[in-house]
């Protein structure tokens, strides 16, 4: 059994955000962090790990410095990594990274009793989408916003948590989970993986690496396969406090329903 | 000379500063309040691996440098110097020189309790009238049969009533004087073993200080750690590489506190302005910046000479002299430039200026380290 986990790079939201002129983010010059669902989606992977002595591989899409996030990653316990780099692929929206995540994951190979993670969404799009997209590519059951996991054998049970309340399916692997905060915490590099992660495997897939799979084509990835277009970039203004009634009474009832009158809500 | 870090002494400053900024700073203030022990810390710290963490693999460690292990603690003791001043005696104090002069059997032993045991180390050489001169020591060892019995007491032992595994320095020929002393490693379970007084400290609230005593006291012959009579060079030995964690214990303090009095004279309007835009304070956080700026390289040198396998005597003094002087002066600087809140609990400044002053007095006074430099640089 191994877990495959893809995780992004992210711009550190305490620094400032610099955006290309094409109205995407330039990264390079940006402090980044690891996305903090992903960082569930990996520690949930190496509790299976310390559990089943499964393998744990951790995946990326970025420029040549994203190496730096995947050997944090070998630090605080995975064994390997993919760094899927390449021109071709900048500039690639959800879609064109579901393609090429998804072709690098075939590449690993999803064998019968793997898992695919990935965090429910990444703080920088917001989208949530490149999860559940891999998972139609990959042609895998997907179970999404996990916050509690348990696998038995081949058996996948996880409570998801939504909105109204927390649903628990269950699945067969191979399958894709994607991880909310709620899941885990957590752990640290531990020293002892710091001074290991250097000697730990890293391979780079650039797109000769890829361009065999079917999902990968130069009009389907990149930021010409892309078919979302930016326009433009703004931080949204933002908003007062909101205004709180207390009370379940006929006056408090007619206050909120003047409110909305005045608003032209109602 | 190259001033960078490596990859992996950028990572353990990395994993250490987001423990200590996320599971050591939220705790700092009630830990010192409270005068509680900070044992989950400390537990996640043996997961980490940053208990023990200049302990070869072979021995359950991580094996990692000087230079680490001086990082480790200058980030911890950023925000609390009591969680800086546990670890730096269990890894320098304790795990150091079982390592260093340890046989084999005591190595795989107490080293893998030390690490992957999580039991917490300690160094017991200061007694009531042996202090800074640690010859007049009257706690004594007498071989008898296959053991040492120890009898006398131990005072100011940093991880006193927490630690399960001491080395310890006793006479076993008193009218030897220093030659007359050995060491020993004293597990806290041994029949005779005690903890005496818990001490009540103006700063380090959170390091478990105490008295421990022995009496008649059974340590296995086995235990002896280097030979018989040679325990005091083991002692200065170990003491040489603790002043090291000491000095960077006196830097992070530092560091801690010049980074608050940066915040509050930044955000403190007095006069229509920020503090931080009066020329006086701009001269002073300089010249903080300037003894921290030395106090890192002296520091870091010290540790690198130290990995090498260079004598570092001089280094680490002159480090552990200059670091723990500017942490003093540049705690209490910091207390100023916040006035009145400054002297309040509620900022940590006035914490930190309690937590400083010990780095001037133990693992050597700054009047001892300017004794070894003196003695040092004229060849005594």
């Amino acid at each position: 059994m191994k877990v495959i986990v893809c995780v992004k790079q992210v711009p550190d939201t305490s620094g400032k955000v610099a955006v290309n002129p094409d109205g995407t983010l330039n990264r390079a010059s940006m402090a980044t962090i690891i996305n903090p669902d992903d960082k569930n989606a990996v520690e949930a992977a190496l509790a299976l790990k310390d559990s089943t002595g499964c393998k744990v591989v951790v995946v990326t899409m970025g420029p040549p410095p994203a190496e730096g996030m995947l050997r944090e990653l070998l630090a605080m316990g995975a064994d390997e990594a993919v760094l899927v780099s390449g021109r071709e692929f900048g500039g690639s929206d959800t879609f064109a990274t579901s393609q090429i995540l998804a072709a690098a994951v075939k590449k690993i190979g999803v064998g019968n009793d793997d898992i695919v993670m990935c965090g429910r969404q990444a703080i920088d799009g917001d989208t949530a989408q490149v999860g559940p997209q891999m998972a139609e590519k990959l042609g895998i059951p997907q179970i999404t916003y996990v916050a509690d996991l348990k696998v038995e054998g081949t058996k996948v049970t996880c409570k998801r948590m939504l909105e109204d309340g927390y649903m628990t399916i269950e699945t067969q692997t191979p399958c894709l989970l994607t991880a909310i905060k709620e899941l885990n915490t957590p752990r640290y590099m531990s020293i002892r993986g710091i001074f290991e992660c250097y000697s730990k495997p890293l391979s780079v897939f650039d797109f000769n690496a890829l361009k065999d799979d079917p999902l990968i084509d130069l009009d389907t990835i990149g930021l010409k396969g892309s078919p979302t277009n930016i326009y433009a970039s703004f931080t949204p203004p933002q908003k007062g406090a909101g205004t709180m009634l207390e009370g379940a009474d006929k006056g408090t009832c007619e206050k909120l329903t003047s409110i909305l009158l005045e608003k032209h809500i109602i | 000379m190259d001033f960078k870090l490596t990859r992996e002494q950028e990572l353990v400053r990395k994993t250490v500063r987001d423990f200590t900024e996320n599971e050591v700073k939220p705790i700092a203030a009630e830990t010192d309040l409270t005068c509680e022990y900070p044992r989950e810390n400390i537990e996640k710290l043996f997961d980490m691996g940053v208990m023990g963490m200049i302990v070869p693999t072979q021995y359950g460690g991580a094996g990692a440098d000087d230079l680490c292990g001086s990082i480790a603690i200058e980030e911890l003791s950023k925000q609390c110097a009591s969680t800086g001043d546990i670890v730096a005696t269990h890894n320098g104090l304790c795990c150091g020189p079982i390592l260093q002069h340890g046989t084999e059997e005591q190595k795989q032993k107490y080293l893998r309790m030390l690490t992957e045991g999580h039991k917490v180390g300690a160094f017991a050489l200061t007694e009531p009238d042996a202090g800074s001169d640690a010859s007049k020591g009257k706690c004594t060892a007498v071989l008898d049969g296959d053991h040492y019995v120890l009898n006398g007491s131990k005072i100011f032992i940093t991880n006193g009533y927490v630690a399960e595994v001491f080395v310890v320095f006793a006479m076993t020929n008193p009218a030897l004087g220093t030659k007359g002393i050995s060491a020993f490693i004293v597990e806290s379970s041994f029949p005779g073993f005690s903890v005496g007084k818990h001490e009540k400290k103006m700063g380090l609230h959170g390091s478990p200080t105490a008295e421990i005593v022995f009496t008649d006291c059974i340590v296995p012959k086995e235990n002896l750690l280097g030979k018989e009579g040679r325990g005091f060079p083991i002692a200065m030995q170990t003491l040489d590489g603790g002043r090291i964690g000491i000095a960077a214990q006196a830097l992070g303090i530092a560091e801690g506190a010049m980074k608050e009095a940066m915040d509050f004279t930044s955000s403190r309007v007095q006069f229509g302005r920020p503090i931080s835009k009066f020329q006086n304070t701009q001269f002073v956080l300089a010249d903080m910046h300037v003894a921290i700026e030395a106090a890192r390289l002296l520091t870091y040198k010290a540790a690198i000479q130290k990995t090498a396998g260079e004598r570092f005597t001089l280094d680490a003094a002159t480090a552990k002299l200059f670091a723990s002087e500017a942490a003093m002066k540049i705690t209490t600087q910091a207390v100023q430039m916040c006035g009145g809140y400054g002297y309040t609990q509620d900022y940590p400044v006035e914490r930190m200026m309690r937590d400083a002053k010990i780095t001037e007095i133990y693992e050597g006074t700054s009047e001892i380290q300017r004794v070894v430099i003196s003695g040092n640089i004229l060849g005594k």
